[in-house]
């Protein structure tokens, strides 16, 4: 238990009357890589929100390193320095280059060296293969550039794990699968992440725990075998059988 | 018969000619045509002015040379102030307001979205008053600042030129205008953008700074010239409260010697000002439009 990184307890989430999240508990261990799936609007994106508190949740409890984020004395502006998110859309900034992407958030949030991060920034991008873009706006990158630097971009806070929006789903096909082997080997190296994803090949190769959501309810979770294999609700068997 | 667009090739090309009314005015004959209805109209016009009846009176009384020049130089043995130097009055007075107006309005923009609770009598405050001062005609706000202030007995705020008044007035009303356009411009910046750059751990004001004020203003740039431009010429009406601008300049030329060439000689220098920033706005929005074109 106590190398339980984050834990999100029957938490409810309704926007006006339409209640997206109804109960859902989850937790992420150190190094474990959990796959969230399930249809379009089944609460994946708003649980990976909520676990960020870039919304608040309206019952049920949130806890990153044993500490309740829902404590009134809680900084949600620290917590999500110790938390990347990668969102559908890249959400790169177009008025600043890439280089300048990546630091912002160590520069102007962790307030440390520019020199320092300025290094550590052009390591990163050496390693997705994109130091010689570092001075490019993002318009001139590929989707897949795109999203691999906004990943990196989040890398570059050190964050304790990444949580990811669906990252693959706005990208033109032939470009989903570099992002996908940077996500592997993110997952190789440890890296703890909450995905949300509809790419069940990938779901089945990285995750460690697999989580069907369903209308606002996490219907079942478990390893991959059993979800892909043998999954025990009908729910989940009709979902699988239709992305198949 | 199956389904599906199996027809065969088309016999000839005919087929995909335009009618001939269609084709009447392509190309060179094109060109021949907008220089003829060019000529046709403008030189209408031109002859309607020369034509009429009382065409020589107005050309006179409005054109001419020797007025317009008196006009523009003044003349001090008549006591006639210049048009040409009352302009520079309307110059400091936009150039000043303009400043006040980008601060003010981007402090009641800001307030007015701001989320702080310690704030909220300030943000009803901003929203008050851009609705109010949008709604008031401005020649009514610098009739209630103009005689309004002065009639306070306040010292220093009480003993201020006309001008001065005029320029509070604009400020007033056209801060109104850019808070909302500045509004506009922070409003069109994706929220994805502010997603991204809270979910790095930025906070609300860095986030502002440095993420969404420099994309607002692009978008913001061509709305704020052209309250700008309308703003250079609402100047003008600062002549109501007897501040001898070019407007007022005109004026008394033109009771002193009947003859309005003056307001003419105004009405081009204010051009002289405005169509540079006119053509100026328009390059950008072209700009921008293209270079959004260029991304989707």
């Amino acid at each position: 238990m106590s190398d339980c990184v984050l834990e999100l307890d029957r938490v409810v989430k309704r926007f006006a009357d339409n209640e997206v999240l109804r109960g859902v508990s989850i937790s992420l261990h150190r190094h474990e890589v959990v796959c969230l799936i399930g249809a379009s609007g089944s609460g994946k994106s708003t649980l990976l929100r909520c676990a960020n508190l870039l919304e608040t949740i309206d019952a049920g409890s949130i806890t990153l390193f044993g500490q309740s984020l829902l404590d009134p004395r809680i900084d949600p502006d620290l917590v999500r320095r110790h938390i990347g998110m990668v969102f559908q859309s890249f959400n790169l900034f177009p008025h600043l280059s890439v280089l300048e992407n990546i630091l912002i958030g160590p520069v102007h949030a962790l307030k440390r060296k520019r020199a320092e991060v300025h290094d550590e920034a052009l390591v990163l991008l050496e390693r997705i293969g994109l130091r010689d873009r570092a001075d490019d706006f993002p318009d001139k990158l590929s989707g897949g550039q795109q999203q691999r630097v906004a990943i990196v971009r989040s890398l570059a806070m050190r964050p304790s794990l990444l949580l990811l929006d669906e990252v693959t789903s706005a990208l033109d096909p032939t470009l989903v699968g570099e992002v996908l082997d940077l996500l592997r080997d993110l997952a190789a190296s440890g890296t703890t992440m909450l995905i949300a994803t509809h790419e069940m090949n990938f779901a089945r190769d990285v995750a460690h725990q697999v989580a069907y959501l369903d209308q606002g309810v996490l219907v079942e979770m478990g390893s991959p075998e059993q979800i892909f294999t043998n999954p025990q609700h009908e729910a989940t068997r009709t979902f699988l059988e239709r992305v198949r | 018969m199956s389904l599906g667009a199996d027809l065969g090739p088309p016999e000839a090309p005919p087929w995909l000619f335009a009618p001939r009314h269609k084709r009447l005015f392509i190309g060179r004959r094109g060109l021949v045509a907008s220089t003829a209805s060019s000529l046709l109209i403008i030189g209408g016009l031109v002859a309607v002015f020369f034509l009429a009846p009382g065409s020589a009176n107005v050309r006179y009384y409005f054109f001419n040379p020797h007025n317009m020049w008196l006009s523009f130089v003044g003349d001090p043995a008549q006591g006639l102030s210049s048009v040409g130097v009352g302009l520079l009055t309307n110059i400091w007075i936009f150039m000043l307001s303009e400043v006040l107006v980008l601060l003010f309005g981007l402090l009641i923009a800001w307030t007015r979205m701001s989320q702080s609770p310690v704030l909220t009598p300030f943000r009803i405050l901003s929203t008050v008053y851009t609705d109010v001062f949008r709604g008031i005609p401005i020649l009514l706000v610098i009739f209630l600042i103009g005689f309004g202030l002065p009639g306070l007995g306040l010292g220093f705020i009480s003993n201020q030129s006309p001008a001065v008044y005029g320029c509070v007035a604009l400020t007033i009303t056209y801060s109104a205008y850019v808070a909302e356009v500045f509004r506009a411009g922070i409003n069109s910046v994706p929220h994805g953008q502010l997603l991204a750059a809270r979910s790095l751990g930025l906070t609300r004001p860095s986030t502002m700074r440095r993420v969404i004020l420099p994309q607002a203003v692009r978008t913001v740039i061509p709305p704020l010239l052209n309250d700008f431009i309308s703003l250079q010429k609402d100047t003008a009406l600062v002549s109501s409260l007897g501040a001898v601008e070019a407007t007022r300049a005109a004026q008394i030329f033109n009771s002193t010697n009947f003859n309005a060439s003056g307001l003419v000689v105004a009405s081009m220098l204010f051009l002289v000002l405005t169509i540079p920033m006119t053509r100026f706005t328009d390059h950008l929005i072209a700009r921008d439009r293209s270079r959004r074109l260029a991304t989707t």
